[in-house]
C-alpha cells in the first residue's frame, strides 16, 4: 500500500509499459520473439545516461548537452579504438573526456553562476562544433574487431551490455538511498538554502554531479560504440531529450529533490519501446513522435490526476 | 439592533476524515476589529478560508450585509469587497513592489496602457499611507519578510474592502511597525471597515479588538467582549486547560566566555562594530527594531555574510568563519527567521530533516546507517514532543509548532556550543511556544549559550539574563535582566544613532 502511495508515478509508468506489451502479444506476437530483447540492447546507453540525468534532475539542475558529449566521447572511444589501444585504456579514455566535459559544465555552473540549461546550451555547440571541426563530418571506419562487443561474440556482448546497465542502475539506487553524498543532493535540489545551512555546500555537490553525468555519457557512448563498427560523425543527436524526456516521465521532479532510479529505468523502457512497437503493430512510422507524446502525456498527466483527486 | 457585516450560520467542514469545522456561527459589525484566537488546528485558517471563497463549506450559510453568498469564490469574495493578508506574503517575488500592488489592486491606470509613473506614484503613495519607507521600483525579493508584509497590507488596502481578514498580520512585524499597523486598523475602524484579527501574541489583543471569539477543535467557544477577558482566561478557552503562562526561570550559572565578538564589521550587510560577549549557560537576547541588525549579526556570526572586519572568538581562540560550513565545525547552530524557506527542508522526512547536519556521524565510512538514524529522530521525536505521525513523515505537512521543534532537533543533534535562535516561536501556536521555551532553558542547563533573537519583547524580557539591544547595525546598549524593561528597551531601539556615529 505504501509502494502504491509513494511510487504512484513509477507504477503508472510500469503498467502503460505492461499494456503496451499486452496489445503487442495480442496483435503482433512476433514482437516477442524478434525486438523486444533488441529494444533493450538499444535502450541501454540511454539508460546509463539516464541515471546521471537523474541525479542532476534531482539536485534542480540540467544538461542538454549530453548528446554533445555522446559524440565526443564516442568519437574519441572509436580513435582510440583503431589506433590499437587496449580495452581498459579505451575505457578510460572516454570516462576521463566525459568528465571533464562535465566538469566544464559544472564550473559554469558553480563557479560562473551561468543557469545550467543556459550553460549546457552553450557547451551543447561547443563540443559538437569542437567534433566537426575536428571530423570535417567523417565517420570513424573500420573499428577492429577486438573493440566490438568488447572483443565477445555478439550474442555475450548484448547481455554485458544489459548487466553493465542494470548494474550500474542498482548502484546509483543503492548509493541514492545508503550514501551521505546521495542523500545530499536531493537535500541540495529540494532546498538549497537549508541544505547550505545545514552545513552542506550545494555547489561542491552541484558540480560533482555535474562530472557524475559526464561519465555517465562516456559509459553510454562505449555501451553504443561497441555495437557498430564504425562511429557516425553525427552520434548523439537527440539524446538529450530522449534522457530528459524518459527521466521525467518516470517521475523525477523537475523542480529537483524528488526522483528514483526505478522510475527511470521505466520510463527508458517505455519510451524506446514505443518505436519498434509501432513498425510490429504496423501503423505508420510518421505517427511514432505523436504517440509517443500521447504516451508520455497519460503517464504524466494520470499522475497529476490522481494527485488531484487524492 | 445593528444588521451584521458578516454571519457565518453553523458553517461545517471536513477534510477527508478530519472535521476542521463543526458547525460555527460568528457574527462580525461593521467597523468592529474582532479577534479570532484558537491553537493552531483549532480551524482559523479554514474559518479565513471559507469566507474569503479559497474554500466552500460542507453546510452552512455565509451572509454579507443581509445577502446570502451562495458559491463564494475568491473572485466573488473580492468583488464584495473581502480582503485578506495571510503570515506569508504571496507576492510575486521577481516583480518590483509597484507591479505588485498594481497587479493586486484595481489600478487607476487607463485601459491596455501602462503609465509607470502613475504606477509608481500610487504604489508609493499607498506605502506612505501605512508609513512604511519602501522604494516601490525594488524587487520583492529584495525585501526582506517585514517589509513584505506591509507591501501585503498596502494591496488589501488598496482594495478599499468593506470586511478585513488580518492572519496573523505582525508575527514578523517589529513593535514600531505593529503599533503603525494598529493605528491604521484604528482609522478602517472609523470607516466602518469590519475586521477579523488573527493573532497569537495575545497581549496585543487587548489594544485593539472590540470582541473575542475562541475556537477550540472546529467549535465556537464562545465570543466575548475584549474588556471582559485577560490573557490566562483567553489561554483556558483556548487550549481547554490551564497552561504554563509564566516563562522557564531556574537560571544556569553562566559559565566562561564561548562567544566573543571584537569590533565585529560586515559591510556586506551594515553590521558595524558590535562587541558582544555570550557565556557558557547563558540566554543573550538581541532586541531591535527590524532591520537594526539583528538578523544580520546572527548571519555573520554563522558565516553566511562573513565579517569584513574585527574579530570573532569561539573559546577563547580567534576563529575565521566564512562559511556555515566553519561555523557549525565550531559548534555553532544557527536556528534561521524563515523557517520554511532555510529552516527545514519540507519534502524530506523527519528523519532525514533531523540528521541533515550530522550525516557523518550517523554514517559508517559513507554508507549511512539508517538504525542509528532512525534512534537519533525517535529520540529528539520524543525528547521534544513532536507531533507527527512517524518519522518517515515529510515535514511539510506538519503545523509550525512541529516542523520549528524539527528543526531545532536538528541543530541539538550537532551537539552545538552556542546556538543562535532567530524569532523562534514565530507563527506557533501558545502550547508549543511555552514548550519551545521551556526547551530553550533546558538547553542552557545543559551548558549550552543561547543567542534569541525575538520582536517580541514579553519573550525578550522573559527569556533572556541578559538583553543586548541593536540599533542601525549596532549594539546601542546592553540590559541587565533586572534592569531591562520594556519601555528601556524600546528607547534604546529608537535613538537615532545613525547620524552621530562616526564610521
Amino acid at each position: 500500500m505504501s509502494i502504491y502511495i509513494n511510487h504512484k508515478r513509477e507504477l503508472s509508468v510500469v503498467a502503460t509499459y505492461l499494456l503496451l506489451l499486452f496489445v503487442l502479444a495480442v496483435l503482433a506476437p512476433s514482437f516477442f520473439s524478434n525486438e523486444l530483447f533488441g529494444t533493450w540492447i538499444r535502450a541501454a546507453p540511454v539508460v546509463v545516461a539516464a541515471i546521471g540525468m537523474t541525479l542532476l534532475i534531482v539536485s534542480r539542475q540540467i544538461d542538454i548537452s549530453i548528446g554533445s558529449q555522446f559524440c565526443v566521447c564516442s568519437v574519441l572511444a572509436g580513435l582510440a579504438a583503431k589506433a590499437g589501444w587496449s580495452t581498459p585504456v579505451i575505457i578510460s579514455v572516454t570516462l576521463i573526456a566525459g568528465a571533464l566535459m562535465g566538469a566544464v559544465n559544472g564550473a559554469l555552473v558553480t563557479i560562473l553562476r551561468v543557469p545550467s540549461i543556459v550553460a549546457t546550451l552553450t557547451t551543447m555547440v561547443v563540443f559538437r562544433e569542437c567534433i566537426r571541426w575536428a571530423r570535417e563530418g567523417e565517420a570513424v571506419n573500420g573499428l577492429p574487431a577486438s573493440f566490438q562487443w568488447f572483443g565477445f561474440s555478439q550474442s555475450a556482448g548484448e547481455y554485458i551490455l544489459l548487466i553493465v546497465a542494470i548494474v550500474t542502475l542498482v548502484l546509483a539506487g543503492l548509493f541514492c538511498r545508503w550514501v551521505t553524498a546521495g542523500r545530499t543532493i536531493y537535500a541540495v535540489g529540494s532546498d538549497a538554502s537549508a541544505a547550505r545551512l545545514a552545513g552542506i555546500s550545494p555547489d561542491r555537490v552541484v558540480f560533482n554531479v555535474f562530472v557524475l553525468m559526464g561519465v555517465m555519457v562516456g559509459l553510454a557512448a562505449l555501451l553504443n560504440a561497441v555495437r557498430f563498427p564504425q562511429v557516425d560523425a553525427n552520434a548523439g543527436f537527440g539524446l538529450e531529450l530522449q534522457v530528459i524526456a524518459a527521466v521525467v516521465v518516470g517521475g523525477c521532479a523537475i523542480t529537483g529533490g524528488r526522483g528514483t532510479m526505478g522510475g527511470t529505468l521505466a520510463g527508458v523502457a517505455l519510451l524506446t519501446a514505443i518505436g519498434p512497437a509501432l513498425v510490429f503493430l504496423h501503423l505508420q512510422p510518421q505517427w511514432e513522435k505523436a504517440i509517443q507524446g500521447l504516451i508520455i502525456l497519460i503517464a504524466v498527466a494520470s499522475d497529476g490526476f490522481s494527485r488531484r483527486t487524492a | 439592533m445593528q444588521q451584521p457585516l458578516l454571519r457565518l450560520d453553523s458553517v461545517q467542514k471536513s477534510f477527508g476524515g478530519v472535521r476542521a469545522l463543526r458547525g460555527v456561527n460568528f457574527e462580525l459589525l461593521a467597523g468592529e476589529v474582532h479577534a479570532l484566537v484558537g491553537e493552531n488546528g483549532a480551524g482559523k485558517s479554514t474559518m479565513v478560508k471559507i469566507i474569503t471563497g479559497a474554500q466552500t463549506p460542507d453546510s452552512g450559510s455565509i451572509t454579507l450585509s443581509g445577502k446570502t453568498i451562495g458559491n463564494n469564490s475568491p473572485g466573488l469574495a473580492k468583488s464584495l469587497g473581502i480582503a485578506a493578508i495571510y503570515q506569508q506574503p504571496a507576492l510575486f517575488a521577481d516583480l518590483t513592489v509597484a507591479e505588485n500592488i498594481a497587479l493586486r489592486v484595481q489600478s487607476p491606470t487607463g485601459i491596455g496602457f501602462i503609465n509607470w509613473r502613475r504606477r509608481r506614484n500610487f504604489a508609493s503613495d499607498l506605502l506612505s499611507r501605512i508609513g512604511a519607507r519602501i522604494d516601490p521600483s525594488k524587487r520583492v525579493n529584495q525585501l526582506r519578510l517585514p517589509e513584505q508584509q506591509l507591501v501585503e497590507i498596502a494591496c488589501a488596502l488598496g482594495n478599499k474592502p468593506k470586511l478585513l481578514i488580518l492572519d496573523e498580520p505582525t508575527a514578523s512585524l517589529s513593535d514600531a511597525e505593529v503599533q503603525r499597523l494598529f493605528a491604521i486598523i484604528r482609522d478602517l475602524r472609523q470607516q466602518s471597515v469590519g475586521m477579523i484579527y488573527i493573532s497569537h501574541r495575545l497581549e496585543e489583543l487587548a489594544g485593539i479588538a472590540d470582541r473575542v471569539t475562541v475556537l477550540r477543535d472546529g467549535n465556537q467557544v464562545c465570543t466575548h467582549r475584549m474588556a471582559d477577558v485577560d490573557r490566562t482566561k483567553l489561554i483556558r478557552l483556548m487550549v481547554g486547560r490551564d497552561v504554563e503562562t509564566v516563562y522557564p526561570t531556574g537560571k544556569a550559572d553562566a559559565g566562561e566566555v564561548v562567544l566573543e565578538t571584537r569590533s565585529l564589521t560586515s559591510r556586506s550587510n551594515g553590521v558595524r562594530n558590535v562587541n558582544l560577549s555570550l557565556r557558557r549557560g547563558e540566554i543573550l537576547g538581541l532586541g531591535g527594531l527590524m532591520g537594526s541588525g539583528r538578523s544580520e549579526l546572527a548571519r555573520t556570526l554563522f558565516g553566511i555574510d562573513p565579517a569584513s572586519g574585527g574579530q570573532i572568538r569561539v573559546n577563547g581562540r580567534i576563529v575565521q568563519i566564512n562559511s556555515p560550513i566553519n561555523a557549525i565545525s565550531q559548534g555553532i547552530a544557527y536556528l534561521p527567521e524563515d523557517r520554511i524557506k532555510h529552516g527545514v527542508v519540507p519534502e524530506m522526512s523527519v528523519a532525514v530533516n533531523t540528521t541533515l547536519a550530522i550525516l557523518r556521524s550517523i554514517s559508517r565510512g559513507t554508507l549511512i546507517d539508517f538504525k542509528r538514524e532512525r534512534s537519533v529522530a525517535e529520540m529528539f521525536v520524543k525528547q521534544l514532543g513532536t507531533k507527527t505521525q512517524s518519522i518517515e513523515t515529510a515535514v511539510g505537512q506538519l503545523s509550525g509548532g512541529n516542523q520549528q521543534k524539527v528543526a531545532i532537533a536538528r541543530w541539538l543533534a550537532s551537539k552545538p556550543v552556542i546556538m543562535i535562535l532567530d524569532e523562534p516561536t514565530q507563527g506557533v501556536d501558545v502550547g508549543a511556544k511555552a514548550e519551545i521555551h521551556a526547551l530553550i532553558r533546558r538547553l542552557t542547563l545543559d551548558g549550552i549559550a543561547v543567542l534569541l533573537i525575538s520582536s517580541e519583547l514579553p519573550e525578550l524580557l522573559g527569556m533572556s539574563d541578559r538583553i543586548a539591544v541593536m540599533n542601525t547595525g549596532q549594539v546601542a546598549g546592553i540590559l541587565e535582566r533586572g534592569d531591562a524593561t520594556q519601555e528601556r528597551i524600546l528607547d534604546m531601539a529608537f535613538t537615532n544613532t545613525s547620524s552621530g556615529a562616526p564610521e
